[in-house]
């Protein structure tokens, strides 16, 4: 009968709010730090991939096929206990920090690629016999026209590393929004309050991202 | 002036200029006729240095285009050159396609290069069209867009790669009177066409390509009503 002897009780949880708004900031920080990680790998390895040299594009293509085809979770749990095996201790944030990078990075890699095919070469040829140089042609021509295909993955891979994030529990992350919700949920045992609040967090976060984006979007592409 | 001079231009094995020579007087128009792969398009981009070379020489104004140190950006300004696929920015405005040069590569003001792209966008019956996106536009005004692109770097000599082969049959006539417009002012042109009327009544000069050589080469009453070569007379045979 216990289950169904479960009485609520918010006030407590909604005590502990500020606790978990400061563990929502450190989740906000782990995803745009992963991202911004993510990026500017995932920008490398597309271009390794597109590489003459084999160890190049084997490197990114090993690295792109684990992270699209094996557990978030246990990329994470690699980064940490995995690494701290052969001896590199990492802090759990910063374990997490790599899992997710990992994960990202591989993702957006492909995504990037899509983009770089999806603007063709002619464009680029019509941009030089105006005369513009080649770094003006790249940048005012080709990059724009990428940047709107790969910008709805790319929000995408922003709201599941939000989500991803909540996986640092599985290393000891406790200043994380779960972490965070977690240590109370073991304090108190008022799991679903705690969870449930988590949980509408998470969604206002993601759905922030995605409204902005959107928003972006109609700004920045109205052709 | 443009020469051309014995230019050999191959990709890989495959041979597709072979001692190519040509010189286009200012003021002069030349089209070019021939069969498909047979290295029209090719000649083009290598007047602009889109393309490298592999032999001979290709001058324009003196300037040699494929020395070393040449700059080419700035050969470029002086050549306009309309493509066969429409090549619109498809990001930017029919306005911003064509200021783009000029702001970008001229340093014109915001102003001063939209005043000018205003006027050639008129020039060429889009007026009405400036904040619309490439697009919304037809094949037959995209192409005109390119055109006044072009034409807004004030360039010497305008290039044109089958401009109307991609096009409607019933769009091909507005683009044709556009590029009379420019004959009939006297801007130096070389065009690659599969018009023969349009190649014949604006023609100085029609030159048959075949296999990556000028076959023949003469005025428009020759190629078409008295051509030499049995090879120019089957191509027209086929095509008219
Ligand atoms: N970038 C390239 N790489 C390899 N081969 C090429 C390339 N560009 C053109 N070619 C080849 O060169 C030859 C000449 O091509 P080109 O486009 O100049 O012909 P064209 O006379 O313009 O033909 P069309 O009337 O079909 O446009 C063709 O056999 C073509 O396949
Ligand atoms: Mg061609």
């Amino acid at each position: 009968m216990g289950v169904f002897n479960y009485t609520f009780h918010w006030r407590p949880a909604f005590q502990a709010l500020p606790a978990m708004l400061e563990g929502a900031l450190v989740t906000i920080q782990l995803a745009v730090l992963s991202m911004l990680f993510g990026i500017a790998i995932g920008v490398v390895l597309s271009l390794m991939r597109g590489s003459k040299n084999r160890l190049l594009s084997g490197f990114a293509v090993t690295w792109v096929e684990i992270a699209r085809n094996t557990p978030a979770l246990f990329q994470i749990y690699i980064a940490y206990f995995g690494l701290g095996q052969i001896g590199i201790r990492l802090d759990s944030f910063i374990a997490l920090l790599i899992g997710i990078t990992f994960n990202n990075a591989g993702y957006l890699a492909e995504t990037f690629r899509g983009g770089m095919r999806a603007v063709p070469p002619t464009q680029t040829r019509a941009a030089r016999s105006l005369g513009l140089s080649a770094v003006d042609a790249y940048r005012l021509i080709v990059l724009p026209q990428m940047f709107r295909v790969v910008f709805h993955p790319m929000t995408n891979q922003m709201v599941w590393a939000i989500l991803m994030t909540s996986l640092g529990v599985v290393v000891g992350l406790n200043t994380d929004l779960t972490g965070v919700t977690q240590e109370l949920n073991v304090k108190t045992f008022r799991t679903f309050e705690y969870f449930a609040i988590a949980a509408v967090m998470y969604y206002l976060i993601a759905k922030f991202v995605t409204l902005g984006a959107r928003a972006i979007a109609w700004r920045l592409f109205r052709y | 002036m443009i020469e051309i001079e014995r230019v050999k231009k191959s990709f890989g094995s495959l041979t597709v200029l072979d001692e190519v020579s040509l010189s286009v007087n200012t003021g002069e128009v030349v089209s070019i006729i021939g069969g498909s792969g047979s290295g029209k398009s090719t000649l083009l981009m290598c007047i602009n240095g889109l393309e490298p070379i592999q032999g001979g020489r290709i001058a324009v104004d003196g300037i040699e285009v494929h020395a070393a140190g040449t700059d080419l950006n700035k050969l470029r300004r002086n050549i306009g050159i309309v493509f066969q696929q429409w090549n619109a920015f498809p990001h930017l405005t029919v306005l911003e396609n064509v200021t783009l040069a000029p702001r970008k590569v001229l340093k014109m003001s915001r102003a001063e290069a939209e005043a000018i792209a205003v006027q050639q966008l008129e020039h060429v019956g889009l007026g009405d069209k400036l904040k619309a996106f490439p697009g919304k536009l037809s094949g037959g005004q995209q192409q005109r867009m390119a055109i006044a692109r072009a034409l807004a770097m004030s360039p010497k000599y305008m290039l044109f790669d089958e401009v109307t082969s991609a096009l409607d049959p019933q769009l091909v006539g507005e683009v044709l009177d556009t590029m009379r417009l420019l004959a009939g002012e006297g801007m130096t042109m070389i065009l690659v066409t599969h018009e023969m009327g349009f190649a014949r009544e604006v023609s100085d000069r029609v030159a048959f390509f075949k296999s990556g050589k000028i076959h023949e080469i003469g005025s428009p009453q020759q190629i078409f009503e008295s051509p030499q070569m049995p090879e120019t007379r089957a191509f027209l045979n086929s095509v008219l």
